[in-house]
């Protein structure tokens, strides 16, 4: 069996809802940030995907960029996170609503 | 040297004078400083001294100042003789140059200008030194556009060249005459240069060559006769009179401004020239029987000429003017001066001849104060009060006579007058200073022998205003009244009051003679012991007067003596000045001679039966007078009191609108205009209220209402904020989902 761009297609749609359902239900902080980089490569799978099929390069470059931007996005949260815990205690996303209005 | 072209310095010279007192004065002429507190101390006298003047007009109920009044000047002139008399500073001896030798250079070039003005054909010569308002367009009366512009300029006219000449000249005597009179007083500089300063203004107002500029003059004048009748300013009298004058004078003035701006508006001009040519360019017609505009013109400023010339009913300030020093009621209110408005009425000839009326109010006005003031002259005891009604006297005559179109003659009066009542009021101020300041001639008599020079000269001028042949009065005062009785615009009944007032003249300076002079001395034991002759630099004045006295009328003999052409100088002098139609009609008005020599030998004879009566009266038989004023007490009363005029103005004017008006103002001013501003506050304080009512409650309202509405809605919405982070993630979801729903199902 051939594997054709749609295969790669439903793996990244899978890692995206896998990513989503990840950072919508985990409470824990750690988790969610990582299920943000599922989703993030969700989006890298896709790119890459579509570069290869229309010879772009386009897509590989700009996956590239997405990459730093996750390890950008990790460092900050993961910063965030343990300001967090100093503060307060906890890692759990439900704990923290600081943002309320 | 050509003076026509230099009559701008002779204003200037007297103005240097003025204003090297005014900057050095002080310097020239130190003060010691305690004199006018010593002066002010001056005590009310408990005899009855005061009583002659016991009627002070303007504040009659003052029973402290009555008494004060007769006695300030004794003690003034007693207090100076002590103290000050050895202490005047060498430098006053540069006063006695400047002031009256800036006057005498002014009546050289005065001298010098109508000799050579004499020499031109035209005998008019105008000088314009700057434009001193520029060309204001306006319109006339008539729709015209005008142009009102006003040199400073000069016009020497024979009319203006007499008035110099007795300007100058005679201010020059009393300048020299004040140098020895004023030399017990202090603020000697002040006086000399107000004194200066009033020549300079009276220059200015003879010599203007518009109206406009004449008013200047006017009004400078009308300054300087204010300062110096106050200028014995620590005396509420003197004060007061000072004040009067200036008021009385402004309600005059008052007529000259609408005249002058009226005729500004009818005429197009208020140069003198100009005037004259547009009047008698034949544009005009006589107002014989309308009252016109050019009616209004002349009244208002005969009314300006009533004021400063001290006729009925504006008179009332001359005899108060006599507070001021002697030699100011010489220069000031008898010779120059109060003559500006007979020489403001005679310039203005040709508007008088086309206003018949008019002519006829000024007649009347002017024999009516002649014989008025006559008769008041009859019972005053203060010297110098006989003199001044005497002067208002003569200057209603010189009214009658510019009434009935005699201008000439009424110049004429002016030019003898000024020096016979210059010389008069000049010997009243010898015997005043003979007398160490007593003005009350019943405590004078029998001064003959011991200051002879001045009863000489005296006698002199009451001959000559009395009217016997020879002297200056009788020439033009019986031209006068040969004027009121034969020109078309005089009658019988002006020449009877004329001839009246002659009779009451002769009387009361025979009156006046007799009680200073003659009979049995009353003068106080211990101002008897200190009786002397005034000093050299009054006497000579005071003949040179008198020579003058004598001989001024010799240029106005009538022509019926029949003396030749040199004997009427004076007319055939002035005839350019007053050239018209009319009055050449005037002068062939029926010219008997007969009549004439009646009407003259009436007049003389009615002055000497004065003079006798008055002889008779106060010399032989001084027990008649009182006798009369018992038999006739209220008339003696009414005239002693001055027909009470001051007392009725007073009523009216002074308590009446000018309090009574304050009163009602006053409450005006607290009813109506205090109780608008406070309205206005009240309005604006119940304004302000209602404005934060509405500001608080309104507008605030509507503000947090509608935050309110938006909080409101808002929480619903706030619910959804809880801060958990999933639970928005959730919201970015289902939103994505929604729009990709609704994309995919399209």
């Amino acid at each position: 069996m051939q594997i054709s761009e749609t295969h790669y297609l439903v793996v990244s749609v899978a890692l995206l809802l896998i990513g989503t359902v990840g950072v919508l239900t985990r409470r824990n902080i750690v988790i969610i940030l990582m299920s943000i980089e599922l989703i993030l490569n969700a989006v890298n799978i896709n790119l890459i995907t579509f570069s290869q099929a229309w010879k772009n390069m386009g897509g590989q470059i700009f996956a590239i960029f997405v990459i730093t931007d996750a390890v950008a996005e990790a460092a900050v949260g993961l910063g965030i996170l343990i300001a967090l815990f100093r503060n307060k205690e906890t890692v759990l996303a439900d704990e923290v609503d600081l943002l309320k209005w | 040297m050509n003076f026509l072209d230099l009559i701008w310095l002779i204003p200037l010279f007297p103005l240097c004078g003025a204003g090297l007192m005014l900057l050095f004065g002080k310097m020239l002429d130190p003060q010691p400083p305690s004199t006018v507190a010593v002066a002010e101390g001056v005590e009310p006298v408990h005899d009855d001294h005061g009583h002659g003047h016991s009627h002070e007009p303007g504040h009659t109920h003052d029973h402290d100042h009555d008494h004060a009044h007769g006695h300030d000047h004794a003690h003034d002139h007693d207090h100076d003789h002590a103290h000050d008399h050895h202490h005047a500073p060498a430098t006053r001896g540069l006063i006695k140059l400047i002031c009256p030798g800036m006057v005498l250079l002014s009546f050289i070039f005065s001298l010098g200008a109508v000799v050579q003005l004499s020499n031109l054909p035209e005998r008019i010569h105008e000088i314009r030194q700057f434009t001193w308002i520029a060309g204001m367009p306006f319109h006339m009366a008539n729709g015209h556009l005008a142009t009102f512009a006003a040199d400073w300029g000069f016009l020497l006219d024979p009319l203006s060249s007499v008035m110099i000449l007795v300007v100058t000249g005679i201010g020059f005597l009393i300048h020299v005459y004040a140098t020895g009179y004023m030399d017990h007083d202090q603020g000697y500089y002040r006086f000399f240069g107000y004194f200066n300063l009033f020549i300079f203004f009276m220059l200015m107002l003879v010599l203007a060559n518009n109206y406009t500029l004449l008013f200047v003059g006017w009004e400078g004048v009308g300054l300087c006769s204010y300062l110096l009748i106050g200028f014995y300013f620590h005396k509420k009298s003197a004060g007061d009179a000072g004040k009067k004058a200036f008021i009385v004078n402004r309600v005059g003035d008052a007529g000259f401004l609408l005249g002058m701006l009226m005729m500004l508006s009818v005429l197009g001009s208020v140069r003198f020239t100009d005037v004259r040519a547009a009047l008698s360019s034949g544009g005009w017609q006589a107002e014989t029987a309308v009252w016109g505009s050019l009616s209004w013109i002349a009244l208002g400023l005969f009314i300006g000429a009533t004021g400063k010339s001290a006729q009925f009913p504006l008179y009332v300030w001359l005899p108060d003017a006599m507070e001021g020093p002697t030699p100011v009621s010489a220069l000031i209110h008898a010779a120059t001066m109060v003559t500006a408005g007979v020489y403001m009425v005679a310039r203005s000839a040709a508007l008088l001849e086309l206003t018949p009326q008019v002519l006829t109010i000024v007649a009347s006005v002017g024999a009516f104060t002649a014989i008025f003031a006559a008769t008041i002259g009859l019972v005053q005891n203060d010297i110098k009060r006989v003199l001044a009604y005497s002067t208002v006297s003569q200057l209603g005559y010189m009214f009658l006579a510019l009434g009935v179109g005699a201008y000439w003659v009424a110049v004429f009066h002016l030019f003898t007058h000024a020096f016979f009542k210059a010389l008069l009021f000049l010997c009243s101020g010898s015997v005043i200073h003979a007398l160490g300041g007593e003005q009350d001639m019943r405590h004078m008599g029998g001064l003959k022998d011991k200051i002879p020079i001045t009863h000489w000269t005296m006698w002199v001028g009451s001959v000559a205003i009395a009217g016997i042949p020879g002297l200056a009065g009788f020439f033009s005062k019986d031209e006068i009244l040969w004027q009121a009785y034969s020109s078309p615009q005089g009658s019988k009944i002006l020449w009877f009051v004329g001839l009246a007032t002659a009779g009451l003249t002769a009387f009361y300076m025979w009156r006046l003679m007799n009680m200073t002079f003659y009979g049995k001395s009353r003068v106080a034991p211990e101002v008897a012991a200190h009786i002397h002759e005034s000093p050299p630099s009054m006497y000579v004045p005071l003949v040179t007067l008198a020579v003058g006295s004598v001989f001024a009328g010799w240029l106005g003999v009538p022509k019926l003596w029949g003396l030749g052409e040199r004997f009427q100088a004076f007319e055939a002098w002035l005839e350019p000045a007053f050239k018209s139609a009319a009055v050449e009609a005037a002068k062939e008005g029926a010219h008997d001679a007969s009549t004439e020599w009646i009407l003259m030998a009436i007049s003389v004879a009615i002055a000497i039966i004065g003079i006798t009566i008055a002889r008779w009266f106060y010399h032989r038989k001084p027990e008649i007078p009182e006798a009369i004023y018992a038999r006739v007490g209220p008339l003696h009363g009414l005239l002693y009191n001055k027909y009470y005029v001051d007392e009725i103005y007073d009523f009216l004017f002074v308590n009446g609108f000018a309090k009574g008006g304050g009163t009602v103002l006053g409450a005006f001013d607290r009813n109506v205009v205090d109780g608008g501003v406070n309205g206005a506050g009240w309005l604006t304080r119940f304004s302000s209220k209602l404005s934060i009512w509405w500001d608080t409650w309104i507008i605030d309202g509507a503000v947090r209402f509608g935050s309110f509405c938006v909080k409101l809605l808002s929480y619903p919405v706030c619910l959804l904020q809880s801060g958990r982070v999933q639970s928005y993630a959730l919201f970015v979801v289902i939103g994505f989902l929604a729009f990709l729903g609704y994309y995919v199902s399209r």
